[in-house]
């Protein structure tokens, strides 16, 4: 097949060749070549879609262009002749397309509004704040029987005091808890003694007195309730509440 | 602790104290002092044909043996000695079959229960089948609705009649009452309930954490400590409207009201100051008077019932708790308990004793029990009155100054118990959720 297939363009290869030489000896003048038609103007659209967003957010440009060779988007360079990208503006931008081609230059811009961030609504604000709040503010722990705060939570301690003096607003409760062993009335004086222990210690530290409630429950709201010295340790605690 | 004299709580319950250092347990003897009265109390009889009759006479039967079988200072004779005949009026009785063995009665407590209508009536005597000629120490009749409420009441009130007669002249306790907390609605209410444990009902319906309930002396108002909204306050319910009345809020953690023997004052606990102090005000709420001032907690102040002069209360000032006593205006400051974690004092009728609840050898990897313990103020020698587990905490005394109350948890969850001062013939009263802090009426 292969073979038969060779022969077959060696053969018409032969024959063109023959009638090749042979016509050239006629030597007819060709007939003057068209003037070029003129070249078609290029055409170019771009859109954006969304065309507004909040900051930090994107929105997709696209663009459709014909008899273009040499398209561009300012900010984004050279692009394709039809096409889409995400683009995240800073700020209101207006793209600006131009395609080039022979029969010209076309342009077109496409306008993208950032809406500034709007002042979130209070209560957003406050949960945020309530966020870090329950984030950042760490319980004190107590030994047991006892009321002053020992070394080991130093450090707690010291970090509540920074977080609350930057977030002058916040209003909280302390409420001391005990653990299950003590009787249901002392209880009730060494927890409050344990929530005004830590208040006192935040006033030393600089927070004011008149953002800080106290509370006591004693061993009336325990945090965990198995008879082992770490559950124990759970509910010997000053522990803060946000105050809404 | 070496304990050589005899003291004898309350004129009838002598108690036998041991003399080596590790033993010390009280008991009672009936050969120490007085012996017991060996009473006989047969079922009463029905003197009607009514169909109810049995149902109260049952209630009645029951009720009486166990005032009396409660009061400790009876030996009940049992039931199975009794003769076949039991009398129902005084025409029946047959002194010899009572008087001679087996059962060797010395009294005999007979009667009957009859129903007319809408109401009973019962009659009853106390008999000394002893002296044939002259034998009826006591012959009462009584009369009330035929309910089963009534006739339990009228129980009370006879075997009070007995106790007072044959108990040197204290009157029996069948009819006081006992407050406390319970939990079985969901939330800690304060509730009643009579001595006997019958009745049990709330009193209030605060739905948050109510505390400590307090019963003034004359047994019209109740002094509470609850939970409000942003604080514990001293709350305050009228017996006799059946209702909260209106008391001063102070502000902080306020904690276990107590009053004094005369009404007229309660001590207790704020925190109004930043530290938890005792304080005295009157029983209306005014004139509020700090008389401590010490770091740390101060709580559970019981005036001395007999004086009115002398605070005992609970302080953490030295590290664990321990009880102490100053005079009302706050001097004269003593330590009375000298180690561990001891808790919840309760001065007797007489004032002479304190019961308080103690872990004598306390700490961590020490969990010592926690025993009811009572303390003879004046010479600060102490005797164990629980020893069967569990943690036993908030005695209170019976008006008779015989009996204590308290809850326990060797049972499982806390439940109230009563015993008689002596630490014998404990009992159990309640079962349904969580009971605790009982308080006995004054009278």
């Amino acid at each position: 097949m292969k073979q038969r297939r060779l022969k077959w363009i060696m053969l018409v290869f032969a024959l063109s060749a023959i009638m090749t030489l042979g016509a050239c000896k006629k030597k007819v003048a060709p007939p003057p070549p068209p003037p070029p038609p003129p070249a078609a103007a290029p055409t170019a659209s771009l859109s954006a879609s969304p065309n507004t967003v909040d900051k930090g957010g994107s929105t997709t440009l696209t663009w459709q262009t014909t008899n273009a060779t040499d398209i561009s988007i300012d900010g984004i360079g050279a692009v394709q002749p039809n096409g889409s990208q995400q683009v995240t503006p800073a700020d209101s931008t207006t793209y600006h397309l131009t395609a080039k081609g022979p029969g010209g230059t076309q342009e077109a811009t496409a306008r993208v509004t950032v809406n500034a961030p709007a002042p979130p609504p209070a209560p957003q604000a406050s949960a945020t704040e309530e966020e870090l709040f329950s984030q950042t503010v760490k319980d004190i722990f107590f030994e047991y029987d006892k009321f002053d705060i020992r070394p080991d939570q130093q450090a707690a301690l010291q970090g509540d005091i920074d977080f609350l003096k930057q977030h002058p607003n916040v209003r909280f409760t302390v409420e001391g808890h005990c653990d299950e062993r003590g009787s249901t009335e002392y209880n009730l004086a060494l927890g409050d003694n344990r929530a005004n222990g830590v208040k006192n210690a935040l006033v030393q530290g600089g927070v004011s007195a008149d953002r800080i409630k106290t509370i006591s429950y004693g061993k009336e709201k325990p945090f965990c309730t198995q008879s082992t010295e770490e559950c124990w340790q759970q509910n010997r605690r000053g522990h803060f509440v946000y105050q809404k | 602790m070496k304990l050589s004299l005899s003291w004898i709580i309350a004129f009838f319950l002598p108690l036998s104290l041991p003399t080596s250092a590790q033993q010390d347990w009280i008991r009672t003897g009936t050969g120490l002092g007085v012996e017991k009265v060996r009473l006989a109390v047969p079922d009463f009889k029905a003197s009607t044909q009514d169909p109810k009759s049995s149902e109260l006479l049952k209630v009645f039967n029951d009720t009486l043996w166990n005032d009396l079988d409660n009061a400790g200072i009876f030996d009940m004779v049992s039931k199975s000695f009794y003769p076949l005949e039991v009398p129902g009026t005084t025409a029946d009785v047959k002194f010899e079959a009572w008087s001679s063995p087996p059962p060797n009665a010395s009294m005999l407590a007979f009667g009957n229960l009859g129903i007319s209508g809408a109401n009973v009536t019962v009659q009853g005597w106390l008999y000394d089948v002893k002296n044939v000629t002259s034998p009826q120490v006591l012959g009462k009749q009584y009369q009330d609705a035929a309910t089963s409420d009534a006739v339990r009441t009228i129980a009370h009130k006879f075997a009070d009649e007995i106790i007072f007669r044959l108990g040197g002249g204290i009157p029996g306790i069948a009819e006081s009452k006992i407050y406390f907390v319970s939990s079985r609605s969901g939330h800690k209410e304060i509730w009643a309930m009579d001595y006997d444990g019958a009745n049990q009902h709330a009193l209030t319906h605060l739905g948050s954490i109510s505390l400590s309930p307090r019963i003034s002396p004359d047994g019209s108002r109740l002094a509470f400590s609850s939970l409000t909204k942003s604080s514990w306050e001293i709350l305050m319910y009228s017996l006799d409207l059946d209702r909260m009345v209106t008391f001063p809020r102070f502000g902080g953690t306020n904690l276990s009201p107590a009053w004094s023997a005369d009404g007229t004052k309660l001590a207790f606990s704020s925190s109004r100051s930043g530290d938890s102090e005792i304080y005295v005000m009157d029983s209306s709420g005014a004139n509020l008077k700090r008389i401590t001032s010490f770091k740390g907690p101060d709580v559970s102040p019981v005036w001395n019932r007999k004086t009115g002069a002398q605070i005992a209360w609970v302080s953490g000032r030295s590290g664990l708790p321990q009880i102490y006593t100053m005079e009302a205006d706050g001097t004269n400051v003593q330590r009375l308990t000298d180690e561990g974690y001891a808790v919840s004092p309760a001065w007797s009728p007489n004032g002479q004793f304190l019961v308080f609840s103690w872990i004598r050898h306390y700490g961590p990897g020490a969990p010592g029990a926690q025993d009811i313990y009572i303390m003879d103020i004046v010479s600060k020698q102490w005797v164990q009155l629980t020893h069967d587990g569990g943690r036993n905490d908030f005695p209170s005394w019976s008006p008779d100054g015989r009996h204590i109350i308290f809850q326990s948890s060797r049972a499982g969850g806390d439940q109230i118990w009563t015993m008689l001062a002596d630490g014998t013939n404990q009992k159990r009263l309640t079962t349904a959720g969580s009971n605790t802090q009982p308080n006995w009426s004054w009278k």
